[in-house]
């Protein structure tokens, strides 16, 4: 089939050891780069893997690299990223590749439990919920962070986790940022000590590429330069 | 030393440094003034217990901060385990407090 007006998308097929593929895309006025995607599985590509579920920015599934750079493809234009007229796709860096443009997130979702960032409150679900005061400095200090939808953009991002797969990553360390000023949270030495161990957060090098590719422009950065801070000053107890 | 040490020992050895990096330059600018020689650096430090306080700390300081650093280089750059990083930097601490010292000693 001949189009006049086509993207060139190179997409990328397999596991690790898997292959680039190249296809011939109608470029529309509007369109998204999983637009594109799921126009080459409806109409070259039947068996191509990808995850998305909600299309509007909502839930982080559909995160891609896109042009070398990590993103969510539903909220992507093709016409921002796009590049000599070519556009590559493959799946998040820094985890491992199952097939196609899906990749396993397990690793990822274990650094949470690795960085303490479990919740441990004080209450049963037979007591009220307890009340935060939203003027709390406390509170306000974990307001920016609190909106993250663990999408794995910023692990993906980050290049100290390419170098040292042990990394903790920004996403969990931003998580533990959240609970340290959550006066909730019982077990805030354990989950400081957590995020400080090794391979923790003294190992991040503030250098912000996690805050700069994140697309709820929360700043994980930031929240691990607070979690620095902390280490001078000796740790909060759990009151 | 668990990691929240360490972290805080190198930020601090860091902001020691920077002023003795700052004298230590300016000292080479006055002193190449005119030429160098073995002579004018020895009249210099011989006796002198400011040099040697002010050269004895800067090793210290930079036998401390040198070694985290490179613990955190090798673990990002190599596959080496902790036992081997930790055993290289402590022979880098080492190799920079006894060369280091033997210098400034040796120009007291
Ligand atoms: S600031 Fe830290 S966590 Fe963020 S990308 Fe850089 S090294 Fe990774
Ligand atoms: S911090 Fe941002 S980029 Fe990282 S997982 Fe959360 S929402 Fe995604
Ligand atoms: S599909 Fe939900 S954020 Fe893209």
């Amino acid at each position: 089939m001949k189009i006049d007006n086509a993207l060139q998308v190179r997409v990328w097929r397999g596991g690790k050891n898997g292959y680039w593929s190249e296809y011939a895309v109608e470029a529309r006025d509007n369109q998204t780069v999983l637009d594109v995607v799921t126009e080459i599985q409806r109409k070259f590509e039947p068996s191509l893997a990808y995850r998305f579920a909600c299309r509007v920015g909502v839930c982080g599934s559909c995160a891609m690299t896109v042009n070398g750079q990590p993103r969510w493809t539903c909220r992507t234009h093709v016409r921002r990223v796009i590049h000599d007229e070519l556009l590559t796709i493959e799946p998040l860096r820094n985890l491992p590749r199952i097939k196609d443009l899906v990749c396993d997130l397990e690793p990822f979702i274990q650094t949470w439990q690795r960085a303490g960032a479990i919740f441990q409150g004080q209450t049963t679900r037979n007591d009220r919920p307890q009340k935060v005061n939203p003027e709390s400095s406390s509170r306000k200090l974990a307001d920016s962070a609190l909106q993250c939808i663990n999408c794995a953009v910023c692990y993906s991002a980050c290049d100290v986790v390419y170098w040292n797969r042990r990394y903790i990553g920004p996403a969990a360390l931003n998580r533990v940022w959240t609970l340290l000023n959550d006066e909730r949270h019982t077990a805030q030495q354990e989950t400081f000590n957590k995020a400080f161990s090794r391979d923790g957060c003294g190992s991040c090098h503030s250098h912000g590429n996690c805050t700069r590719y994140c697309p709820v422009e929360l700043s994980p950065a930031n929240s691990i330069a607070g979690l620095k801070k902390l280490a001078f000053i000796s740790v909060k107890n759990g009151k | 030393m668990n990691e929240q040490t360490l972290f805080v020992v190198q930020r601090i050895s860091a902001a020691i440094l920077i002023p003795f990096v700052l004298v230590h330059l300016g000292l080479i600018l006055v002193a190449v003034e005119g030429g160098l020689s073995a002579n004018e650096i020895l009249s210099r430090t011989h006796g002198n217990f400011i040099w040697l306080l002010f050269y004895g700390l800067f090793v210290v300081a930079a036998a401390i901060h040198a070694p985290i650093g490179i613990r955190n280089i090798l673990r990002e750059w190599t596959k080496l385990d902790w036992r081997m990083i930790n055993g290289l930097a402590m022979v880098l601490c080492a190799i920079l407090l006894i060369l280091g010292m033997s210098a400034v000693i040796a120009v007291f």
